[in-house]
């Protein structure tokens, strides 16, 4: 098993806006055909760090490296044309726009001599329905606007389209927050079997059950620190929620009760 | 504990996708097809008022001459609504079209009477200074981050009243300025923005009893004035770039949601900006051409029609909210609006009913595209 090269290491990423410390020493890695577990309560610093990692923002001080390489990103489009995709909450698609149109937004392939230049929808189209396959959606018609698809199936075709343009690490921002339980488990099957295609995924989640039916890692953020990186045979999935939550508090409510949460 | 025998390099896609006919495509009914055209509406529409026509307008309505009587003020429109449709699906608009035609008017009749310059350089500098223009609105819009809908409302007024000022400083006083005609030649730069043309096709059917004929031979109607084939060719063009082009395909993300489009590497500024001078230059073309025709220009040139543009554009299937729409439906949407102003007077009704009727088809038209939407793209 290749682990020399992590596609993503960083040491000690320090990021300060202004006078707020978002960011105090994070560390963190994901290889090959790993599924690295981002846990952490709303503001723990999980935006703030897959932000810099995407090239949104840039690191005030700690080590970025890429494949073995030291980086420095200036925009997001750097960080795409070094293999890190980043998914985002609101998905970056458009509810309005077909399948097809949405899968090639920005990147659309083109024939012909100009003036005469155009998109090449036939091979959009039979790439889309194609790839929506290889996930099994059932896309009838890959003309269909995005707004009529489920939530799940929108966050796959994001994923599915990040995996399709070349991305070698692929980070998840709470896929499946929004989605019902049938519709999590579609979208946990799919990063499962990007994992196996040989892809890194982040996975942030704050979803504990989520982090452990996938992770291979897990690593805890809590104030702008990690707390921890763990193997899943090395820790419980009570024990990474405790760590998650800062312990003590969930435990007194989980109590209170009886042993829900 | 993973498995990671696959390599990473796999994932790059086959360059030949294998077409996955797939039987299920089938199960979307043609009427789904249809009921996703954004056009619908405004072509049913169209339909509704021509039945309406034939059956309670004078039957010189739809003779050859009539059909262009009608055509005519569509065309002006139409170049309007095309550009106007591609901007609000680009997510933006654009009230200062119609002060644009006056001032854009003025320029061009500036260019030739006070200059003196060749029609032909008369008119590639009007559209320079109308895309100049149209590129400070847009600039404006995206770098301020106002709605558009405030910063061309005071372009509106801007070029309305510097149309005024220009005039009477130009003409000395009047806000009317004539002899645009006379100093422009009758080159072929002229035969494309003025008069008719076709006129051998129109004699050809005239000689072989196919059109209407005066009795010494000459067809009652000598061709077709060129605003109506710079309105189809102009509808043509903006549909060809709305569905088959990258440009295309960014108007209608940038309009959906700026946002979105921006992370996926689409230039939204880009976009929007280019639009904003595309429907400058169609206000300076629809000046070029009605100045010409006319021989003068004057301050009221192009008076409210930035709205008659945007319902034109409403009623074609374009949201207010941006990112959907279609050209060809402004092209039917501006067909309509010819159809019904001059229709009327060849009714018995009174044709001030014209505005009653333009406002409830611009409510009909919102109504049923918020229906569409909602039913098109799941929408709850």
């Amino acid at each position: 098993m290749e682990r020399d090269n992590p596609l993503i290491e960083i040491r000690n990423l320090v990021k300060h806006f202004g006078s707020v410390i978002a960011l105090s020493g994070v560390s963190l890695s994901v290889h090959r055909g790993e599924v690295m577990c981002l846990l952490g309560d709303n503001g723990a610093g999980k935006s703030t760090l897959i932000k810099t990692l995407a090239g949104v923002h840039k690191p005030t001080s700690g080590e970025f490296m890429v494949e073995g390489r030291p980086v420095t990103f200036t925009s997001p489009r750097d960080a795409l044309d070094a293999g890190i995709a980043t998914v985002y909450q609101d998905l970056a698609m458009i509810p309005l726009m077909s399948v097809t149109r949405n899968f090639f937004m920005g990147r659309e392939p083109v024939k012909g001599v100009w003036p005469f230049r155009r998109v090449d929808f036939d091979h959009c189209d039979a790439v889309t329905r194609e790839e929506m396959h290889k996930i099994g959606i059932d896309v009838r018609d890959p003309h269909q606007a995005v707004g009529t698809l489920s939530g799940g199936e929108r966050q796959c075709v994001a994923i599915a389209r990040a995996v399709y343009f070349g991305a070698k690490v692929l980070i998840l921002d709470e896929p499946t927050s929004a989605l019902g339980v049938a519709q999590t488990s579609m979208v946990l099957k799919y990063i499962h079997q990007v994992r196996s295609k040989g892809l890194g995924v982040i996975f942030i989640t704050h979803n504990v059950r989520h982090a452990y039916a996938v992770g291979d890692r897990f690593t805890v953020l809590n104030r702008g620190k990690t707390l921890g990186t763990y193997r899943k045979d090395e820790i419980q999935i009570e024990e990474l929620q405790n760590l998650m939550a800062g312990g003590k508090e969930l435990q007194a409510v989980s109590e209170e009760l009886g042993g829900m949460v | 504990m993973v498995n990671t025998t696959q390599p990473v390099a796999d994932l790059t896609p086959a360059p030949a996708v294998k077409k996955l006919q797939d039987e299920r495509l089938k199960e979307v009914s043609l009427l789904t097809k249809i009921m996703r055209r954004p056009e619908l509406g405004a072509l049913a529409g169209l339909i509704l008022v021509t039945i309406f026509f034939f059956s309670t307008a004078d039957s010189s309505m739809f003779t050859l001459a009539g059909v262009m009587n009608i055509l005519s003020p569509a065309a002006q429109l139409g170049i309007l609504a095309i550009a106007a449709a591609l901007l609000m699906i680009g997510g933006e608009f654009d009230l200062s079209i119609g002060s644009m035609v006056a001032f854009t008017g003025l320029v061009f009749g500036a260019f030739i009477t006070l200059s003196g310059l060749p029609l032909i350089v008369a008119i590639a500098a009007t559209f320079v200074v109308a895309a100049f223009l149209g590129a400070v609105n847009g600039q404006i819009v995206i770098r301020t981050r106002l709605p558009s809908f405030i910063v061309t409302l005071a372009f509106l007024f801007i070029l309305r009243g510097l149309s005024l000022v220009g005039l009477k400083w130009a003409t000395g006083g009047s806000t009317q300025m004539r002899g645009i005609g006379a100093q422009s030649g009758e080159d072929w730069v002229r035969e494309i923005f003025s008069g008719t043309a076709l006129e051998g096709l129109f004699s050809w059917l005239a000689a072989h009893d196919l059109i209407a004929k005066f009795p010494n031979g000459t067809p009652t109607v000598t061709g077709v004035p060129v605003s109506i084939l710079w309105f189809i060719g102009m509808a043509l063009a903006a549909t060809w770039l709305l569905l088959r082009t990258r440009a295309g395909n960014w108007i209608f993300a940038a309009g959906g949601d700026a946002n979105a489009a921006r992370n996926s590497g689409v230039p939204v500024d880009r976009v929007k900006t280019s639009l904003f001078m595309l429907t400058a230059c169609a206000a300076a073309l629809v000046a070029i051409l009605t100045v010409l025709d006319a021989g003068s220009t004057d301050a009221r040139r192009g008076f409210q029609k930035e709205f008659e543009a945007i319902i034109a554009a409403v009623i074609g299937g374009c949201l207010l909210t941006g990112g959907y729409g279609s050209a060809i439906g402004a092209f039917f949407g501006a067909i309509i609006f010819g159809m019904v102003s001059i229709g009327l007077t060849y009714t018995r009704f009174d044709s001030d009913w014209f505005q009653v009727f333009l406002g409830a088809m611009l409510l009909l038209a919102v109504l049923f595209n918020n229906f569409i939407r909602r039913k098109v793209t799941g929408e709850r």
